[in-house]
């Protein structure tokens, strides 16, 4: 891909400050929740970004959108760098992206009627009003698998699947060029978490959106991915097409956690070699010097110990930051 | 053999203002010694009622509950609040999902598991405090002698599920009822914790009720599964069956929904269209018909749970198998 990205986010980081006095807030440390990542996204593709809870996945998100102030680093979207702008200059481009939101139950108004949840950002960018905004919603609400007679209703009285798209008509109702899933399925069962996937990825090519897909469920990234990124303590480990990731995985990391997932069969699953990871993530207060994984990867020796690894290009685009990769 | 745990015909309704839910609907099932059990479904198919129901959770003055649920002898679902306190922690524990909210967050953990003990046997404090390190150091959380005197907030998310299960192992229970215990827990800290569940269940010989909605971890685990469907068991049969040939349409849909990480890319997730029924008014004949692909004329009569092959362990609830086997 040689036009330039959509999205280019370029050593990102974003620190938060735990304060502690009396009269003056002195910061007496800082959680690290991103500490330096990297990536781009092109028109139409998707990026998924895994990682356990308390990796900095959704801070990303978050600090994309400049939703939290990121600490240093450039967001450059559409070749404008979003940081440090103003939330008046900020607004033409938040049209452009959009976010879906893990829990259903949490992300729409309880007191709001659904045409005014899908409806609000359309008046708000000035794109329809009066009877026409009215028809769009309805056209929203059917595009996504509801009802048009729906508009009326409230959010509670919805399951979690159907809340979910709704949170997705409003995301798509401005036709963003990039939108921003944070654990879009995880709340979700099974057997709805397949129709959201579904509908996912036919809006996807219907609109040419971009997507930036972050999750924790490995096979659910894997399903919509083309490529992959996997994050660890605030800091990307390993980056490649999503084949390679899940094929030949390089860090130590992504080798456990993979390893990890059980699998709906039992006898492959015997079969299976296994990677236990022993203990805990490390706190982002504190980090691990060196290589944060180090702690507990079965590989480290002492130059894990002593020198962070760089994200490096092994070759045909898969990029690993391990001293010691597989 | 008479198994450790016999679940006959077990009915849940709750009284709602909107009317009676039929939470569980006729639940019939055995738990072996030693056995791992796992019921799976989604949310509000029953499982975790039936689970709690197992040892008097649900009673409550707008809950009605019939059906029998045999253990050593004693019908527990007939047994008077007293008796069953008795046996609940005891001799059968119960371990929750969320190791945030079922620890006591002003006790410090030792003292939590101390009290569990001093609840059954008239042991000396101190006794019982030794008896937490011991069993602290036996579920794999480090330093044990220092740990016991921290709070649960002191405590990762891992680390206090593996609290509640030293607590739950602190009588050596015949039974664990596990609810949904890694569902709040990353990939990682999962595969420890199931890994300390399957040591313990093969160590120890405790039957395990495992109730989950990842058939992931029921692969892991179990030895037979039960698969619940808007409050009945749609299928029944032993792990290797049940995957290997899996025969309910729920059950074959579930299976093929999920993005796995052993099968090659598809384009498109098969999905199972719609979503359950309402309990309040659930249809008369197959409660999965208006979501099933191979709908026909019977399927509007409720179907049995029967064996449809010469393996009489595997039994589902489908007129279709029942028609091409």
């Amino acid at each position: 891909m040689s036009e330039a990205p959509l999205l280019e986010v370029t050593d990102l980081v974003k620190h938060f400050p735990i304060k502690s006095g009396v009269f003056i807030d002195r910061e007496v440390a800082r959680v690290r929740a991103v500490d330096g990542v990297s990536f781009t996204l092109h028109e139409g593709e998707t990026l998924g970004l895994v990682g356990e809870s308390g990796c900095g996945k959704s801070t990303v998100c978050r600090a994309i959108l400049q939703l939290v102030t990121p600490t240093s680093g450039s967001v450059r979207f559409a070749g404008q760098e979003m940081v440090g702008r103003s939330p008046r200059e900020l607004r033409p481009l938040r049209r452009e992206i959009q976010m879906i939101f893990q829990d259903p139950f949490a992300s729409l108004n309880p007191r709001k009627r659904v045409g005014q949840i899908i409806g609000d950002p359309l008046e708000l960018h000035g794109v329809a009003r009066g009877a026409e905004l009215k028809r769009r919603v309805q056209e929203l609400l059917e595009r996504v698998g509801l009802q048009a007679e729906h508009y009326n209703r409230y959010p509670h009285e919805f399951s979690g699947g159907q809340r979910q798209r709704i949170g997705i008509a409003r995301a798509i109702g401005l036709r963003p060029k990039l939108i921003i899933a944070d654990e879009p399925v995880s709340a979700l069962d099974v057997s709805v978490q397949a129709q959201i996937i579904n509908l996912l990825d036919e809006l996807q090519r219907e609109f040419s959106m971009a997507y930036l897909f972050v999750a924790h469920d490995l096979g659910v990234v894997r399903h919509v991915s083309d490529r992959v990124a996997v994050m660890y303590l605030g800091k990307i480990v390993e980056q490649a097409d999503a084949d390679s990731v899940y094929r030949q995985p390089r860090h130590p990391y992504t080798n456990a956690l993979l390893s990890a997932v059980p699998i709906p069969d039992p006898r492959r699953n015997a079969a299976r070699q296994r990677i236990t990871l022993s203990g805990d993530v490390p706190s982002p207060i504190d980090p691990p010097s060196g290589c944060r994984f180090h702690t507990r990867c079965p590989r480290a020796d002492d130059i894990c110990r002593n020198t962070e690894p760089a994200l490096l290009d092994t070759g045909s685009g898969h990029a690993v930051a391990c001293h010691r990769p597989h | 053999m008479t198994p450790m745990l016999s679940v006959r015909d077990l009915r849940v309704s709750f009284a709602t203002d909107d009317g009676v839910v039929r939470a569980v609907d006729g639940v019939s099932f055995d738990v072996d010694t030693g056995e791992v059990v796992a019921i799976v479904g989604e949310s509000g198919c029953g499982k975790s009622v039936t689970a709690q129901t197992l040892i008097g959770l649900t009673r409550s003055p707008n809950a009605t509950i019939s059906g029998s649920v045999m253990f050593d002898g004693r019908d527990l679902n007939t047994l008077p609040d007293n008796e069953l306190r008795t046996l609940r922690g005891a001799r059968i524990a119960m371990v929750f999902q969320d190791p945030m909210t079922s620890l006591n967050p002003v006790y410090r953990v030792g003292d939590q598991i101390a009290e569990a003990i001093r609840a059954h046997r008239s042991v000396p404090k101190a006794q019982a405090l030794r008896h937490a390190v011991e069993l602290l150091e036996s579920v794999g959380i480090p330093n044990p002698q220092r740990r016991v005197r921290d709070y649960p907030h002191e405590f990762s998310g891992g680390m206090r599920q593996r609290v509640m299960i030293a607590m739950a192992l602190a009588l050596e229970p015949e039974v664990l009822i596990a609810d949904e215990p890694t569902t709040a827990l990353d990939v990682t800290i999962q595969a420890q914790i199931l890994d300390l569940l399957r040591t313990l269940n093969s160590e120890r010989d405790v039957s395990v009720v495992l109730i989950t909605h990842d058939l992931g971890v029921v692969a892991e685990l179990a030895n037979r599964v039960v698969v619940m469907y808007a409050g009945q068991v749609v299928e029944q049969a032993s792990v290797d069956a049940l995957f290997a040939q899996p025969r309910h349409p729920y059950t074959r849909g579930l299976l093929a929904s999920i993005p796995r990480l052993d099968s090659p890319r598809s384009d498109r997730l098969p999905q199972i269209p719609g979503s359950p029924p309402s309990l309040l008014t659930p249809p008369d004949g197959c409660r999965f018909a208006a979501r099933c692909g191979s709908v026909f004329a019977d399927c509007v009569k409720p179907p049995p749970l029967v064996a449809h092959s010469r393996d009489a362990t595997h039994l589902d609830r489908c007129w279709a198998t029942g028609v091409s086997a």
